[in-house]
């Protein structure tokens, strides 16, 4: 299935979670929010929260500014 | 409070409930690498410094250090920001994501610009995008206009401090309107921390000197040549503002008035 990820196309296994999605692109141990559709994923759903085809995901982290 | 330096805990900022013993902000955008950034906040003694919100790069640079690393959320208030929201919705999003992100921590900082060039403040999209988020119980710190009247409305709908601009984001022009800012002051019953258009330690201390209960600045600091060493002066400028707001000033007078005294001259 594809997703868009941080507005890009990627295609991913069917039915990976979300900690299968961050945990392939490196980032599941970094200070990170995760929103599907407009919608907080809390972090405590990682696991059990599954992708489906054409989601949405926003994956955001702090940067600086003022 | 008593006369001794307002730089102790005697005379703190209280910002939603804490207390914090320095009254300058700042932000984290523009330095050269992480690691001036942590010196230069070290150097300001800031306890509340701001960060903005971005996506994360995937792929790229997977061992860059993160910037919670460097100011880590124990030791800082973490002080998002909704800088680059140009609506009400996205500014309240990101809000959320914040929130999500730093584990709950509910202490935001509003901005909704209305225009690239300027960066002055969409005010309708503020007072929306404040209300929305008061109701859903975030402490917000709103960047606004210099406006008495929509700086009140700001305090009325709930908002934890009013942060009016002292000049455009990032022009270092300084205190373009001192009596409005004086006007907000005077009519505050939340803290008023002067946000962007400081450009020099005399700035902050202008700030301070007319009651301002903080300022938040970025650039003055980051763009300056050396970043470090402002970051102190601006440390300095604070207190100092501060000490001579709470100290009062002496009258102004037109004409001169001798120091020494004139009985017991010689001639």
């Amino acid at each position: 299935m594809n997703i868009q990820l941080n507005g890009e196309s990627k295609a991913l296994s069917a039915n990976a979670s979300v900690m299968q999605l961050i945990t392939e692109l490196g980032v599941a141990d970094k200070r990170l929010a995760v929103e599907i559709n407009e919608e907080i994923i809390p972090r405590s759903r990682y696991e059990q929260h599954c992708l489906q085809q054409d989601d949405q995901v926003e994956i955001i982290h702090a940067v600086g500014g003022g | 409070m008593s006369e001794t330096t307002a730089n102790s805990n005697k005379d703190p900022l209280n910002i939603g409930g804490v207390d914090y013993d320095t009254r300058l902000l700042v932000g984290t955008g523009k330095y050269k690498d992480m690691e001036e950034t942590r010196l230069a906040i070290e150097a300001s003694g800031a306890k509340i410094v701001t960060v903005a919100l971005r996506r994360t790069n995937i792929g790229q640079n997977p061992d860059e250090p993160n910037l919670l690393e460097v100011i880590p959320p124990d030791r800082y208030t973490i002080l998002p920001n909704t800088a680059g929201c140009f609506d009400a919705k996205t500014a309240v999003r990101t809000c959320r994501l914040a929130r999500e992100l730093l584990d709950g921590h509910d202490l935001v900082k509003l901005e909704v610009l209305g225009d690239e060039q300027t960066l002055y403040p969409d005010i309708t999209a503020t007072l929306e995008a404040a209300e929305t988020l008061v109701a859903d119980g975030f402490k917000v710190m709103v960047y606004t206009s210099d406006d008495p009247l929509i700086a009140k409305r700001l305090e009325n709908i709930g908002c934890v401090a009013v942060m009016p601009l002292a000049a455009p984001i990032g022009s270092g022009l300084g205190i373009r309107n001192p009596y409005n800012i004086l006007t907000i002051v005077e009519n505050a019953e939340v803290p008023i921390i002067v946000d962007a258009g400081v450009g020099t330690a005399s700035d902050a201390a202008v700030a301070m000197e007319l009651g301002c209960d903080g300022v938040l600045m970025n650039t003055a600091i980051a763009g300056a040549k050396k970043p470090i060493l402002m970051a102190s002066a601006m440390k300095k400028a604070i207190e100092s503002g501060r000490e001579a707001f709470l100290a009062g000033r002496m009258p102004r007078k037109r004409f001169a008035s001798a120091s020494s005294p004139i009985d017991g001259l010689i001639i």
